[in-house]
C-alpha cells in the first residue's frame, strides 16, 4: 500500500502560536481518510498546506512520491491535489458547467487559446460534464452559480473539483450548513467517490464520518494524536476524553 | 460558432452600419468635418476596446493607457521626422514599443494590487509624458507636426477618408474578436480572476501570467490606435499621454458598459457625443462633465450596454416564446 | 560644485519633500483606512493655494490667506465627504476613480470659470521675503518657514497618532478598518474627519507653495502624481512612511534635476547630455518607485509589520 499523500513533520507558527505541531499524516491511495478534532484544532491551516495555499515553517509535503512542498496551489492541481473550500468559492457570474469546464481546461491544460470558446474544447467539457453528473447537478448545468441554492453551490464545489479528473480530493467540511436530508445525500454522493478516488475529509459531522471513512486522523491543538480505523478511534480512551460533551459518538 | 443576436445588440449593430455609410454622406453632402468628427470618434472606441481587455474583462483599473496612445502616435511622428514614410515600419516601431513598455510597466504594476495598482500605472504614464515633454528636439510641450502619413504598399493614410476606412475595419475586427475572446479560455480566465482571483489558482491556472498577457495585449492595441490617430491629426503631442485622457477612456469603457461587446464603442460614441454638445452650449462645459461623470460614477456601473441588455431577448428564445436567463448571456456585472 | 550649491539643494530638496509631505499625509491615511482612491486630492491643494492667493491679495496679510486655506479645505473636504465620498466607500476602487476624476475636471474648470486661465502670483509681506544666513550662506526666510511648518506638521501628526485616543483608532483603521467600525467607535464621523483633516492639510500646502509657484487651474495634477508616488514607496496608510518617502522623494528629485545633467556632461557629449539628462531627471523619481516596488511592494516602512 502506497501513500499517495504524506507530510513529514509539518509546522506552522503565528508568532508564539504553534497552529500545526509537527504533524506527521500520511494517506494511502484509494482511501477515505477523516481528520477530526474540536474547534480550533488547527484544521483549515492544516488543509491549507496541503493544498498549497499556506507555507509551512518547516517540514514537507510529498504527494505522489514528489517533494511538493515549494509547488503553489495551481501546480499541486495540476497534479491532481484538488480542494474543496469550506465556504463556497466558485465563480458567480458563470454558469455551473462553464465554472466546471474551467476547473477541466486548468488542471488538464492552459487558458491561452483565443478564439474558439471555452466551452468548445471537447475533452474539457466532456469531462466537465461527467463532473456535474457524478456531483448531482446535471439537471441545473447551464444555470448561473449566483442563482443556484446553498446546497447545489457545494455540490458545484464538487463538480469543479471532480471534473478535473483529481487524483486527490480534499474536502474541507462538505456538509458545513446542511440539513439532515442534505448531509446524507452528500454521504451517498462521497460513498459513490470513495474507491474511484483518495479522499481527505475534514469534518464535524460524526455520523458522516464514521459511516464513510477508512481511517481517522485526530487533531488536537495542532498535533496529530491518534490515526487508526473508525473502531480505533471509537474505542480510544484520549478521543472519548476530548470529544465528552461536545459530541455523541454514535454507535 | 455561437454568435447569437439579440435585441440588445441591434441599437449598436444599427449605429455600427450608419456609421459605414457616413463618409458617402459627408462627402455627398461636401462635410468632410463629420468624417474627421467620426474617425475620431471610431479611433476612441478602439482605444476604449483596448481598454476593455484589461479593464472591462481583467478587471485590471489602469490610469496609464494613454502612455500607450502616446507610444503608438509617436511612432508614426518620429519615424516621419526621419523621413520615413513605410507604414509598416511605423507599426512595427508600434507594436515593439508597446509591447516592450506594456510587458515592463504591466510587471513592475501587477506586482501589486488594489490601489497601488492603479496609481503605479498612473504613475508609468506621467513618467513616459514627461520624457516626451522633456525631449526638446521633438517638439516638447508642444509637440511635432507629423510630416508624412503612414503608407501601406502605396495605400496612405494621409486623408481623414482614408484613416476612417482603416478605423471603420479594425474596429469591426476587433468587436468581432472580443465577443469571441469573452468566451474563449483566455477570456473567461480574465472573467474569473475579476470575480474570484483566489479560485483562479485551485483550477490550475496561473492568474498573473493572464493578467499580464491581457494588459500587454491592451497596451499594443491602444498603440494602434494612437497611430491611427496620428495621421488623422498629422501631430503628435504629449497632450494625448496625459493621465486625462487615460481617465476619459476609463469613463468610456464604464459608460457604455464594462466588459461588454460593444461597451467600449457606445462609451466613445456617448462621451465624445456629449462633449460635443456640452460644448454647444457653454464654454465652460468641462464643468458639467465633470459632474456628469460623478454622477454616472454615483449611481452605478451597468453601462448603456447593461440598459440595452435589460430588454434583452434572445431572438430565437423569443420565437418559442422562452425568455433567456439574463445575467449570464449579457455577461454584464448585475 | 560647490558646497553652498549642495547645501542650497539639500534645503530645497528638504522644502520640497515637506511639501510633499503634507500631501501624501492625508492621502494615505485615506487610502489606507478607507480604502478610497482620492483623485481629487491635488484639486483640494490647488483650492488651498487659490484661497491663500485671493486672500493675501485682497488682505494684504499672508497670515490671513494661510487661515483661508485651511478652512477651504475643511470645508470643502467636509462637504465632498458628506456628498459624495461617504456614499462611495461601499463600492470598488473603480468607481472611487470615476467620481474623483470627475471632481477634478469640474474644479479645474470652475478655478478658471472664476479666476481665469491667467496665473495668480502671492507677493509676500516683508518679512518672510528676506533671507536668512546660516554658515555664511543664505537661503530665503519663506522656504525655511515652510521647512518648519512642515517639520511642525511631522511632529503634531506623530503626536496625534501616537498619543492621542483618535490615534490609536487611525492606526488600528489602517490595520484593520472593519474591526475598529465593529468596537463601536463612530466610524462615519472618524472618516469625516480624517477626510477633512487630510483635505486641510493639502489645503495648507498649496498655501504655503503658492507664493513659490504659479496658482492656476490643474496646478493639482502634476503634485498628485508626485504624492502618490511618495506614498507607494512610503507604504500606503503609514503617515510615518509618508514622511520618510516625501523627504527621500524630495531629495531624489531636486538633487537629481541639478546634479545629473551635470553628471552626464562628465560622460556624454554636450549634446546628448543636454538632451538626455533634463529627461532622466524628470524620470528619476518613477525609476526609484519602479525599484522599490519590484523589491519590496508594500512600501517602504509599511503600516502593518510583517
Amino acid at each position: 500500500m502506497s501513500a499517495l499523500l504524506q507530510t513529514e513533520k509539518l509546522t506552522k507558527r503565528y508568532g508564539a502560536l504553534v497552529v500545526t505541531d509537527d504533524v506527521s499524516l500520511e494517506v494511502q491511495a484509494g482511501e477515505l481518510h477523516a481528520i477530526i478534532g474540536p474547534n480550533g484544532a488547527g484544521k483549515t491551516t492544516l488543509i491549507n498546506q496541503l493544498s498549497g495555499e499556506l507555507a509551512p515553517n518547516s517540514g514537507s509535503v510529498r504527494f505522489a512520491g514528489k517533494d511538493v512542498t515549494a509547488t503553489g496551489i495551481n501546480g499541486r492541481a495540476r497534479q491532481g491535489l484538488l480542494r474543496s473550500y469550506q465556504i463556497t468559492s466558485v465563480f458567480d457570474e458563470f454558469t455551473v458547467r462553464e465554472n466546471a469546464t474551467l476547473a477541466a481546461l486548468g488542471t488538464q491544460r492552459h487558458a491561452f487559446s483565443f478564439w474558439t470558446s471555452l466551452l468548445g474544447d471537447s475533452k474539457a467539457l466532456a469531462a466537465a460534464n461527467e463532473g456535474i453528473a457524478a456531483a448531482g447537478l446535471a439537471a441545473h448545468a447551464d444555470i448561473p452559480a449566483s442563482a443556484l441554492g446553498y446546497g447545489e453551490r457545494r455540490q458545484l464545489e464538487l463538480a469543479m473539483a471532480l471534473a478535473a479528473r483529481p487524483r486527490f480530493l480534499l474536502l474541507d467540511e462538505p456538509m458545513a450548513g446542511m440539513s439532515v436530508q442534505e448531509s446524507a445525500a452528500v454521504v451517498t454522493l462521497l460513498q459513490s467517490l470513495k474507491r474511484k478516488y483518495t479522499i481527505l475529509l475534514v469534518e464535524h459531522d460524526m455520523n458522516a464520518v464514521f459511516a464513510l471513512a477508512d481511517r481517522i486522523s485526530v487533531l488536537v491543538y495542532g498535533k496529530l494524536l491518534v490515526t487508526g480505523t473508525p473502531e480505533e478511534i471509537r474505542n480510544n480512551a484520549e478521543v472519548r476524553a476530548i470529544y465528552l460533551g461536545e459530541e455523541e459518538v454514535v454507535a | 460558432m455561437r454568435m447569437s443576436l439579440r435585441t440588445g445588440d441591434l441599437v449598436p449593430v444599427t449605429l455600427l452600419a450608419g456609421l459605414a455609410l457616413l463618409p458617402f454622406a459627408a462627402a455627398a453632402a461636401d462635410e468632410p468635418f463629420f468624417t474627421a468628427f467620426f474617425a475620431r470618434v471610431l479611433i476612441y472606441a478602439i482605444a476604449a476596446t483596448a481598454l476593455n481587455v484589461a479593464l472591462g474583462l481583467g478587471g485590471l483599473v489602469s490610469l496609464g493607457h494613454a502612455l500607450f496612445l502616446g507610444l503608438g502616435m509617436y511612432s508614426v511622428a518620429l519615424p516621419a521626422h526621419f523621413g520615413i514614410a513605410n507604414g509598416w515600419l511605423h507599426l512595427a516601431a508600434c507594436v515593439a514599443s508597446c509591447g516592450v513598455v506594456g510587458l515592463l510597466t504591466g510587471y513592475v504594476s501587477l506586482r501589486t494590487s488594489g490601489i497601488a495598482f492603479i496609481m503605479i500605472t498612473l504613475a508609468f504614464a506621467q513618467m513616459g509624458y514627461f520624457l516626451v515633454v522633456s525631449l526638446k528636439q521633438f517638439g516638447g510641450d508642444d509637440g511635432m507636426a507629423i510630416a508624412a502619413a503612414s503608407e501601406f504598399f502605396g495605400f496612405s493614410l494621409g486623408s481623414g477618408n482614408a484613416v476612417y476606412a482603416v478605423a471603420f475595419c479594425v474596429l469591426v475586427a476587433l468587436t468581432v474578436w472580443i465577443a469571441r475572446l469573452r468566451s474563449a479560455p483566455f477570456g473567461m480566465t480574465l472573467r474569473a480572476g475579476r470575480q474570484n482571483a483566489r479560485r483562479v489558482a485551485s483550477v490550475g491556472l496561473a492568474l498573473p501570467r493572464y493578467q499580464l498577457a491581457a494588459y500587454v495585449l491592451s497596451a499594443v492595441l491602444c498603440g494602434l490606435a494612437g497611430m491611427l490617430l496620428a495621421n488623422l491629426s498629422a501631430y503628435a503631442s504629449p497632450s494625448s499621454m496625459s493621465w486625462m485622457v487615460s481617465g476619459e477612456l476609463i469613463v468610456m469603457v464604464v459608460l457604455g458598459g464594462m466588459g461588454s461587446v460593444f461597451g467600449p464603442f457606445l462609451g466613445a460614441i456617448a462621451f465624445l457625443g456629449i462633449e460635443e454638445v456640452l460644448k454647444a452650449f457653454t464654454e465652460h462645459w468641462m464643468a458639467v462633465f465633470g459632474l456628469l461623470i460623478l454622477g454616472v460614477a454615483l449611481l452605478g456601473k451597468a453601462g448603456i450596454a447593461g440598459l440595452l441588455a435589460r430588454s434583452n431577448r434572445s431572438i430565437s428564445a423569443a420565437s418559442k416564446g422562452v425568455k433567456a436567463p439574463l445575467l449570464a448571456e449579457s455577461g454584464v456585472r448585475p | 560644485m560647490t558646497f553652498s550649491l549642495l547645501l542650497a539643494q539639500l534645503l530645497n530638496g528638504l522644502q520640497y519633500g515637506v511639501l510633499l509631505f503634507l500631501l501624501a499625509a492625508g492621502l494615505t491615511l485615506v487610502f489606507g483606512i478607507m480604502s478610497f482612491v482620492n483623485l481629487a486630492h491635488g484639486s483640494l491643494y490647488m483650492l488651498g493655494a487659490y484661497a491663500a492667493a485671493v486672500v493675501t491679495g485682497a488682505t494684504g496679510s499672508f497670515a490671513l490667506g494661510v487661515v483661508a486655506a485651511l478652512a477651504t479645505g475643511t470645508a470643502v473636504g467636509m462637504l465632498l465627504e458628506w456628498a459624495a465620498v461617504s456614499r462611495l466607500y461601499r463600492r470598488d476602487h473603480l468607481d472611487h476613480v470615476l467620481a474623483t476624476f470627475g471632481l477634478v475636471l469640474f474644479f479645474n474648470e470652475v478655478t478658471r470659470m472664476i479666476w481665469g486661465p491667467q496665473p495668480l502670483f502671492v507677493t509676500l509681506p516683508e518679512a518672510l521675503s528676506g533671507t536668512i544666513e546660516i554658515f555664511g550662506f543664505t537661503y530665503p526666510a519663506y522656504r525655511f518657514l515652510i521647512i518648519a511648518v512642515g517639520l511642525a506638521v511631522a511632529v503634531g501628526s506623530s503626536w496625534l497618532i501616537h498619543r492621542t485616543r483618535v490615534g490609536m483608532l487611525v492606526r488600528a483603521g489602517s490595520v484593520n478598518p472593519q474591526m475598529v467600525g465593529a468596537l463601536g467607535v463612530n466610524i462615519r464621523l472618524l472618516n469625516a474627519m480624517l477626510f477633512a483633516l487630510g483635505a486641510a492639510l493639502a489645503a495648507l500646502a498649496g498655501a504655503m507653495a503658492a507664493p513659490i509657484l504659479s496658482v492656476q487651474s490643474g496646478m493639482g495634477e502634476a503634485v498628485l502624481i508626485t504624492t502618490l508616488v511618495v506614498i507607494v514607496i512610503g507604504g500606503i496608510g503609514s503617515v510615518s512612511g509618508a514622511f520618510y518617502a516625501a523627504i527621500i522623494v524630495g531629495l531624489t528629485d531636486t538633487l537629481g534635476r541639478t546634479y545629473l545633467p551635470l553628471l552626464m556632461r562628465e560622460f556624454a557629449s554636450r549634446d546628448i547630455a543636454n538632451a538626455a539628462g533634463p529627461a532622466l531627471a524628470s524620470m528619476l523619481v518613477y525609476l526609484l518607485m519602479a525599484v522599490v516596488l519590484a523589491v519590496r511592494p508594500q512600501g517602504l516602512f509599511p503600516a502593518h509589520k510583517g
